[in-house]
């Protein structure tokens, strides 16, 4: 097993500070690592989020594809981990149409 | 605005005013917020809510929305209090009606169900792993879809799982919802399995054949997501229909 403890999240929870850069939700959009050439969805990475940024890590070779950090107004993007990150505004689209559950 | 269809739309913090609260287990909390601006949500999708102490330090945590789309502007979030979570005990015990949290969201576009959907679902939790995907099953009700679902919800033991009255009612009126239960420490004794966690037999009997490729949704603390989605995996199911939300090994996530 690659990973002892099990003290990661995925790219979801780091959707939401990430959302401060990208105008598209990263958590279904497409990534290969830089390190060993996986594809896969950003959702799928492994992320920790315990130090004053985020870093997410790929979930097959571990290798560091992104670290974000805020200090105050200012946000630091390290995305050398990564060799693209591909968006389907498919999956962007906004809410679904409400239906009266009232 | 042009290109706000493309794109989407910008997630901004946002004040919610607590409406209701409502204990599900001795240790779990639904907090109904009234959010004006709500711009709507898909079920599978979190908020991250940013405490603030007086002294100014904040805390964000993320949590998954427990309600359908709705037009009410209404957002429901189930948290599970940590004994050492910096936040949960805050939200479960101290929360009153009135009070206002800042939100961020709605956020996901990939742990998601729309109501557009029509192929098998099996969804599988663990713990207050339940709560996106009661939001997905919550929504598949809400407009009458008739999608096969299954749900395999692994909990502690009994007095532990979360909407069990509401999930019994759905699935009674519905036989296209089925619902199983695992339980890892205290079964009920006319149980049809002793306690354990989730496994190749139980995958085998309680999700849906690989052939029938079922999307699949499978979320809960990270230990049990990867065991859970390996399981599915090895059983026949592409990785690629497999969709996952980790809470983390403290579970502080949810």
């Amino acid at each position: 097993m690659i990973s002892a403890t099990y003290d990661y999240l995925d790219g979801n929870a780091a959707a939401g500070e990430l959302s401060k850069v990208f105008a598209m939700d990263v958590t279904a959009a497409e990534g290969q690592c830089a390190h060993c050439g996986a594809i896969k969805r950003f959702a799928d990475t492994h992320v920790y989020m315990q130090s004053p940024g985020v870093v997410a890590r790929c979930a097959v070779c571990q290798h560091v594809l992104l670290r974000l950090v805020s200090i105050r107004q200012r946000v630091f993007l390290d995305l050398r981990g990564m060799t693209y990150l591909t968006f389907d505004s498919a999956h962007d689209r906004p809410s679904e149409p409400t239906h009266s559950a009232s | 605005m042009a290109g706000t269809a493309l794109f989407g739309r910008p997630v901004m913090w946002r004040i919610g005013t607590v409406v209701a609260l409502h204990d599900e287990t001795a240790t779990a909390r639904t907090i109904t917020l009234e959010v004006p601006d709500w711009p709507g949500h898909i079920a599978g999708q979190h908020v991250d809510v940013r405490v603030t102490a007086p002294d100014g330090y904040s805390a964000v945590r993320s949590y998954s929305i427990a309600s359908p789309p709705n037009s009410h502007g209404r957002v429901e979030i189930t948290v599970e209090r940590l004994p050492n979570g910096e936040v949960s005990p805050y939200l479960t015990q101290v929360v009153a009606a009135g009070d206002r949290l800042e939100l961020r969201g709605p956020i996901g576009s990939w742990f998601v169900w729309r109501t557009e959907q029509t192929e098998p679902i099996q969804l599988i939790a663990g713990g207050s792993g339940i709560v996106p995907l009661m939001a997905i099953i919550r929504s598949r009700a809400s407009v009458g879809s008739i999608a096969p679902f299954r749900l395999l919800y692994s909990v502690r033991e009994p007095r532990t799982s979360f909407y069990r009255e509401e999930l019994q009612a759905l699935s009674d009126k519905d036989h296209s919802l089925s619902i199983t239960y695992a339980y890892t420490r205290v079964a009920p004794s006319d149980g049809p399995r002793p306690p354990g966690r989730i496994d190749a037999s139980v995958i085998a009997s309680a999700t849906w054949p690989s052939n029938l490729a079922p999307t699949c949704y499978v979320c809960g603390p990270t230990s049990f997501v990867e065991s859970a989605s390996d399981l599915l995996s090895a059983s026949g199911n592409d990785r690629d229909k497999i969709r996952t939300e980790r809470f983390g090994s403290t579970g502080e996530r949810k």
